[in-house]
């Protein structure tokens, strides 16, 4: 176990001492299947959560949720403090089908939030660019999608989610429509990116491997219904080549720990 | 409309995408296939018209002839004159209100449940018939060639744009929601470009049937216009002056079919260009 703190059950986590985004009782049904039950969480401050679990444990239903674009049956969402069920200027969203529009080029799909919100041209095109640039995306701003791979194409969705600068950034399985050589390169930009950029990230995924990788803090989801099984927090230093991070022990370990805990639900 | 999809292995590398290399060697191929294709065209109606397949038809050089002549006599400006404003006025009618009412029945329910019953069966209806009643109401004057005009360019052009607005890409719906867009924006700024295509293969399929409305409009109602030139030529027996009209008035519909996919192109899907 060593430096992995393990927290067991499903009883609420203690709140940590500043939680950006508090979930309390959350519950969802489908017809007559029940994606989510009774989900309590706090998501820390300036840290990087990852929802995990298999294929319908109801993880991205909670991130749609926390984002304002589902509703729940019961329970309530919390940001700042703040009661939300609608989207809100602190939260952006990346999907993962990248839901980029084909007709505009690079620059206008990152600078869309802005340009809904009324920022003028000039304004709006300069932050484009920044945020472009911050993505690995520079000369390309004047692209259209269909020109670009899968990897960029969910550059362009990062790019555009950082630009309404929004405090909580919620990423639905960004990956999973990425090739693996991108995905790696990616996932090591979001770990630099992390450093530079003061925001809280909360991230959809079914790889294991992944979520050990960037998180802060995982937490893990059981299916039907899905309820929060076990957080885990990995203790790995990710200050040096990311590159490295794949051989850590800390890192292997805590992969090995977190699927011997959900081999029982897979078939 | 295609849409290319570069391959990762093109596309993966972070340096800018050089130009399109090959875009100008691709250009020259179709303008060599549609000028031969006109050529050929052409060719087959000379044979044709000099073995003759029918004392009636024309070749293609004496249709030439007429057509200068026609031009050169002013009766053709004179015929264009009267016909092209019912045409006009029915045609940016009908894209208007069409793409209005499409857009609103997509949208809403209730508009959806009243109106595109009516347009379906108008769709489906040989509308020629209606003509002589629309002349019953409404006379022989302008009034009854605009209408004979949008009820044939009408309906196509609102079921096409229905179709396009209730089809709307869902996620780009969700992504604008999340990102704020008030309703309107929502539809100014991703129901409406998404659903330009289909839209504008509506608007192409209106005014191709707004030109058929005009003519029997002309054929049917009041003898004026191109329907008058054509008419009055067939009674003297001067073929190569009918065959030169009906030639311009086809001409005239494909220029404006390719300026149309030229404003959408230019406009609205700039992300087609030479794609």
């Amino acid at each position: 176990m060593g430096a992995t703190a393990l927290r067991n059950g499903p009883s609420p986590v203690p709140a940590p001492i500043d939680s950006i985004v508090e979930v309390r009782g959350i519950s969802k049904t489908y017809g007559n299947v029940e994606a989510l039950r009774g989900i309590d969480l706090d998501f820390p401050r300036g840290k990087l959560t990852s929802l995990l679990g298999p294929s319908g444990c109801g993880k991205t239903t909670l991130l749609k949720i926390i984002a304002g674009l589902t509703r729940a049956d019961g329970g309530t969402v919390a940001i700042n403090g703040k009661r939300v069920s609608a989207p809100g200027p602190e939260r952006a969203f990346v999907f993962q089908d990248f839901a980029l529009m084909p007709w505009a080029t690079v620059t206008r799909n990152v600078a869309f939030g802005l340009e809904l919100r009324g920022t003028n041209k000039a304004e709006r095109e300069e932050t484009a660019h920044r945020y472009i640039a911050e993505v690995g995306l520079a000369g390309f701003e004047d692209k259209y999608p269909h020109e670009l791979s899968g990897g960029m194409r969910q550059r362009v969705g990062l790019a555009r989610a950082l630009s309404v600068d929004a405090d909580v950034l919620l990423l639905d399985e960004p990956f999973s429509a990425v090739d693996e050589q991108n995905r790696r390169k990616f996932q090591e930009d979001l770990i630099r990116l992390r450093t530079n950029q003061n925001k809280t990230f909360i991230f959809v995924t079914h790889s294991i491997e992944e979520a050990v990788y960037i998180s802060d803090r995982i937490v893990l989801l059981s299916p039907r219904p899905g309820r929060v099984s076990q957080i885990i927090e990995p203790e790995i230093d990710r200050s040096g080549d990311p590159e490295r991070i794949h051989r850590d022990r800390h890192y292997l370990d805590t992969v090995e720990e977190i699927w011997q805990g959900l081999k029982q639900y897979v078939e | 409309m295609a849409v290319s999809i570069r391959t990762e292995g093109e596309a993966a590398g972070l340096a800018p995408l050089s130009n399109r290399s090959t875009s100008g060697a691709s250009w020259d191929q179709p303008i060599i296939l549609r000028l031969v294709s006109i050529v050929l065209f052409a060719g087959i109606w000379e044979v044709a018209g000099r073995i003759p397949v029918s004392f009636a038809f024309p070749t293609f050089s004496d249709t030439i002839v007429a057509f200068f002549g026609l031009l050169a006599d002013g009766s053709l400006a004179t015929a264009y004159l009267s016909t092209l404003q019912p045409l006009v006025l029915g045609v940016v009618l009908s894209a208007f209100l069409g793409v209005g009412l499409g857009t609103i029945c997509g949208l809403w329910r209730t508009g959806e449940w009243l109106m595109i019953p009516v347009f379906i069966v108008l769709q489906a209806a040989p509308v020629a018939a209606f003509i002589p009643m629309v002349t019953f109401v409404y006379g022989i004057g302008m009034t009854a060639k605009t209408l004979a005009v949008m009820i044939l360019a009408l309906p196509v052009i609102v079921l096409n744009t229905y179709k396009a607005v209730r089809n709307v890409n869902e996620s780009l719906l969700v992504m604008c929601r999340s990102f704020l867009g008030t309703r309107w924006q929502t539809v100014a700024k991703i129901i409406l470009p998404d659903a330009s295509p289909v839209i504008f293969a509506g608007l192409r399929l209106g005014v191709a049937a707004g030109f058929v409305g005009v003519v029997l409009a002309e054929l049917l109602i009041t003898p004026t216009g191109i329907g008058d030139l054509i008419t009055f030529h067939r009674s003297r027996a001067d073929y190569a002056e009918m065959y030169a009209t009906i030639a311009s008035i086809i001409a005239l519909s494909t220029l404006t079919l390719v300026f149309l996919q030229w404003v959408e192109v230019r406009v609205f899907r700039p992300e087609s260009r030479g794609a």
